[in-house]
């Protein structure tokens, strides 16, 4: 783990290197057949209006206002900490909806602040759902809300996810149920590049904007193997071959990377005084360019070994880093490559064979790549699955110790918090049970891994949200009213 | 130290394929928990396998001499999982159509036969038996709709993940007719039953197989069995041409007339409320025996279907209103199910070959509410029941086939797994595809050679 973070901090440098001498590298030629001799005029100092500015990659802002809260304290249950603690008997204390305190029965808890008997119980951070396609692929799936995947042309790198989320599919409440509290909605995988991902607290929201996480970075969806080559070979367009699929990345990092350098020959310009137009902004190439800066993460839909050693090679050429390979179902074959290169690896556990490139799926996979010192990440794709992660790491945990490896509950739990949080750049923010972190908390009915546990009370930010013992704390969406069942799912 | 046991590991799983299961022997497991199914549970006995059947359990069984003795160390004893409804040894990989032969094309519709379909060698074999497998319905699906609930649509290409050669076009009304198999490494042949069911879908996908809409579904159905009775008792006027015209072909009706006479249930999948109603009165009027499966909102109907004694089988993950006709969807649709007195069994998830789900599914049915005797029983002797295999297989009774696992806890719950399986009295071997893929990159060595060495 530790291992993953100095090389993420050494990818960004190269990064900044490569940018510094698209820069350079550019600046000549340009200049001597621009010829006039006078000196350059003054820019005005009008900024440019934020939808023509080429970096205001953040997106329309962030509504999220977290839902009222108290001082609470949480007492006697085993703490899953995801730092790699298990506290038997253990306190935490949750104010202004951070978490101020995590510690043993001694720890102290101020008079005056609700106090959760959690005897018997289990609380880990919230779960963390790094490959979600609810709200874009929503229930019900009909035609008219299929929303995830703009298979119109092998790179929509322009398209955003939060454009496409439905705020009211019921599969945010089954997700909460199951403890899900923060989830990273992603474009399908019908594309080379799909688009930008979106982080979203899993809060019922009339808006998406009322649910994106404030200040996560953005990530990109990348696709890797059959699915782009299908979609497009299927309508006799490139890419039809695993080759096709490579000149596609390569081909838009280069008009990526000319992109970034126009942009950057502006604002230096600008910054010395001179008279600049802007370049045309180009959403496609600015999302890639973001990409290029280390501002966007790569979120790479890879199942083969061999495919993500090509990516790798790629993503060296191009100098920017791949956060994570999804679906990473072969990565257990190049774990000690993973683990040097600092990529996360998400995967599931049981599935296997459902197409050829999932062949070699292993239960072992997360186990193996832990071994190795890999960064492990179990992950839905489902929105089935996604309401119990925990057990699908349990799985994950399970196919290691049959191994021997001797993996611990505080251990597995990482790889559906902490881990997730990180590759997802929210590492500091949520994930772990850690002062000054957001009280985004789940209370287990008995150890989370086990088949029978529930989620018994969920918390974001130090509210509570959901809560299976008390109605008022099951939200319903608008499309479940009025339907057989009236949304009553537990 | 861990390194050496691993290689150690390694090498017997290489070794085992060439070891093919001998004959029967006589075996006893002790020191173990011992869940017959049937009767109550043994916290602490022993069973004994002789003969390829279970020839005694009990507190105090009195070991045979010349018993292997395998020491279950306080695990627990269940008779072997029986898939209730998958596509195992029918198909290998979902996305390949090569590789799919669980479904029919256009060709054929109920006389469809996925008995021939199965591969005694598929490798998927071995890795349901890993999850305490040992049986299988093996049911075919409509071409073009895919197997389960939820299909994984994050590429938008669903309809390349269908059964059949023929994706494309309305799947026919019948789905064909599904084999019973059970997991005997290295057997020529494990097909048990065939011709055990005819498959139809009411609902959506029944729609889809009619034109567009249930009221021509239903219509078409009960036609169609209206003119299997036909073909029955005019039969030598067929053959000469003097019979009114039939909606099916001559193959189709005569695949239906076990049906029509009460012999062979009709495996119907339907979701909705008033589609199981529909379901329901279909049999009642057509007076054929029927099994239901999906049923996601099969609570909202579950004293009218435990009244006409119809056996379910269901997915309890489905909670998701992701279609118009499953809105009611909930986690405890199999528990108030079986409240009401209906027969349950619980299946897997048979798109990513993750039969394991199977026993988890169970586990999460008790987690909502099933009581856990009626969650292991909807993963053995239920189906076994449902699919007419309960008089060899489905619980641990002296004189019943032994299928038997041994498990190192509970058999419902994530962190357990089968030490021993059983088929017929013979051990089977412990190694799967996967488990070898596994062996060979979990292991490192200093030899310079690339893994395709190990």
């Amino acid at each position: 783990m530790i291992r993953w973070r100095s090389a993420a901090t050494a990818v960004s440098l190269l990064a900044l290197g490569l940018s510094a001498c698209a820069t350079t590298g550019a600046g000549g030629p340009a200049k001597t057949s621009a010829a006039p001799a006078k000196p350059a005029e003054k820019a005005e100092a009008k900024p440019l209006p934020k939808g023509l500015d080429g970096q205001a990659s953040t997106g329309f802002p962030s509504t999220y206002q977290p839902f009222p809260s108290r001082p609470t304290a949480f007492v006697g249950a085993t703490v899953l900490t995801a730092t790699g603690q298990q506290i038997e008997n253990g306190v935490v204390f949750v104010s202004g909806g951070k978490i101020t305190a995590v510690g043993g029965s001694d720890t102290p808890i101020p008079a005056d602040v609700a106090v959760i008997d959690a005897k018997g119980k289990w609380i880990t951070p919230g779960i963390i759902d790094a490959h979600s396609h609810l709200g874009v692929y929503p229930s019900p799936g009909v035609q008219a809300r299929s929303d995830g995947n703009e298979a119109t042309d092998p790179n929509t790198a322009q398209v955003w996810a939060e454009h496409s989320v439905w705020p009211q599919d019921p599969g945010f409440n089954r997700a909460r149920a199951g403890g899900v509290t923060t989830l990273q909605i992603l474009p399908g995988s019908a594309n080379l590049f799909g688009g930008r991902s979106v982080t979203l607290k899993n809060v019922p929201a009339l808006t998406t904007q009322a649910m994106k996480f404030p200040d996560a970075p953005y990530g990109l969806k990348m696709a890797c193997g059959e699915n782009p080559k299908r979609v497009y070979g299927g309508k006799s367009r490139s890419p039809s071959t695993a080759m096709g699929n490579v000149f596609g990345y390569r081909k838009a990092w280069i008009d990526a990377a000319d992109y970034a350098r126009k942009w950057d020959d502006f604002r230096a310009k600008q910054q010395k005084g001179e008279k600049a137009d802007p370049p045309k902004r180009d959403l496609q190439l600015e999302t890639l360019a973001g990409v290029l800066k280390g501002e966007i993460l790569v979120q790479n839909h890879c199942y083969r070994a061999d495919e993500e050693a090509t990516m790798i090679d790629i993503a060296k050429e191009f100098g920017y880093k791949i956060t994570m390979f999804h679906h990473a179902i072969e990565s257990y074959k190049i774990a000690p490559l993973l683990a040097k290169e600092g990529i996360c690896s998400a995967t599931w556990a049981s599935w296997t064979g459902f197409k050829m490139e999932s062949l070699d799926g292993i239960d072992a996979n997360a186990a193996i790549l832990w071994k190795n010192g890999a960064c492990v990440v179990i992950h839905s794709d489902d929105p089935i699955m996604t309401q119990r992660l925990n057990q699908e790491a349990a799985i994950a945990m399970t196919a290691g110790n049959k191994l021997g490896y001797g993996i611990s509950r505080a251990e597995a739990i990482k790889w559906i918090t902490a881990n997730p949080a990180k590759a997802m750049g929210i590492g500091d923010k949520t994930g772990s049970l850690e002062p000054g972190k957001a009280a985004d908390l789940v209370v287990w009915s008995r150890d989370p891994f086990s088949v029978y546990a529930q989620a018994e009370k969920v918390f974001i930010d130090g509210a509570l949200i959901y809560d299976r013992q008390d109605k008022r704390f099951q939200p319903k969406s608008d499309f479940e009213l009025g339907q057989p069942g009236q949304g009553a799912f537990n | 130290m861990t390194r050496s046991l691993l290689l150690a590991s390694a090498a017997c799983a290489l070794a085992l394929p060439l070891a093919l299961p001998a004959t029967a022997q006589t075996v006893a497991i002790v020191n173990a928990r011992i869940e017959p199914v049937s009767s109550a549970a043994i916290p602490s006995g022993t069973l004994v396998i002789k003969d390829g059947k279970i020839a005694a359990l009990g507190p105090n069984v009195a070991i045979p001499a010349g018993a292997t003795v395998i020491d279950a160390k306080g695990g627990v004893v269940t008779p072997g999982l029986v898939a209730s409804s998958s596509n195992l040894s029918a198909s290998e990989i979902g996305g390949v159509r090569e590789t799919r032969d669980d479904g029919t094309g256009s060709a054929l519709s109920a006389a469809f036969d996925i008995s021939y379909s199965v591969n005694p060698a598929s490798p998927m074999i071995g890795l349901a038996r890993d999850g305490g497998v040992t049986s299988s319905a093996v049911v075919p699906v409509l071409s073009g709709t895919g197997g389960g609930a939820s299909e994984h649509a994050d590429d938008g290409v669903v309809e390349e993940m269908t059964a059949g050669k023929d994706g494309a076009g309305d799947p026919p009304l019948f789905g064909g007719q599904a084999a019973f198999i059970r997991l005997k490494a290295g057997s020529p042949d494990i097909v048990e039953a065939a011709k055990l069911a005819v498959t139809v879908s009411l609902g959506e996908s029944g729609a889809r197989a009619a034109g567009g809409s249930r009221g021509a579904d239903l219509v078409l159905i009960r036609s169609a069995l209206e003119d299997a009775r036909a073909f029955a008792s005019r039969r030598a006027a067929f053959e000469q041409g003097a019979t009114r015209d039939f909606g099916l072909s001559r193959l189709d009706l005569a695949a239906l007339i076990p049906v029509v006479q009460g012999k062979t249930p009709l495996l119907i999948r339907v979701s909705r409320a008033a589609d199981i109603r529909q379901a329901l009165k279909l049999a009642a009027e057509e007076k054929i025996k029927i099994i239901l499966e999906g049923v996601e909102e099969g609570w909202m109907v579950a004293a009218e279907i435990a009244k006409a004694g119809v056996p379910v089988i269901v997915d309890p993950q489905a909670d998701l209103p992701d279609s118009f006709e499953a809105l009611g969807s909930r986690l405890d649709n199999a528990a108030r199910l079986n409240a009401a007195g209906v027969s349950v069994a619980i299946n897997g998830a048979r798109d990513f070959n993750n039969l394991r789900q199977e026993r988890l599914n169970a586990g999460l049915a008790v987690a909502n509410g099933l009581p856990y005797a009626a969650g292991l029983a909807s993963v053995t002797l239920t189906p076994a029941k449902i699919w007419g295999q309960d008089g060899k297989i489905g619980s641990l009774d002296v004189g019943k086939v032994a299928d038997v696992v041994v498990w190192n806890g509970d058999p419902l719950e994530t962190t357990s797994w089968p030490l021993n399986v059983f088929v017929g009295g013979v051990e089977q071997p412990k190694d799967s595809r996967q488990t070898q893929l596994r062996d060979r990159y979990a292991t490192t060595d200093a030899s310079g050679y690339p893994p395709a060495y190990r």
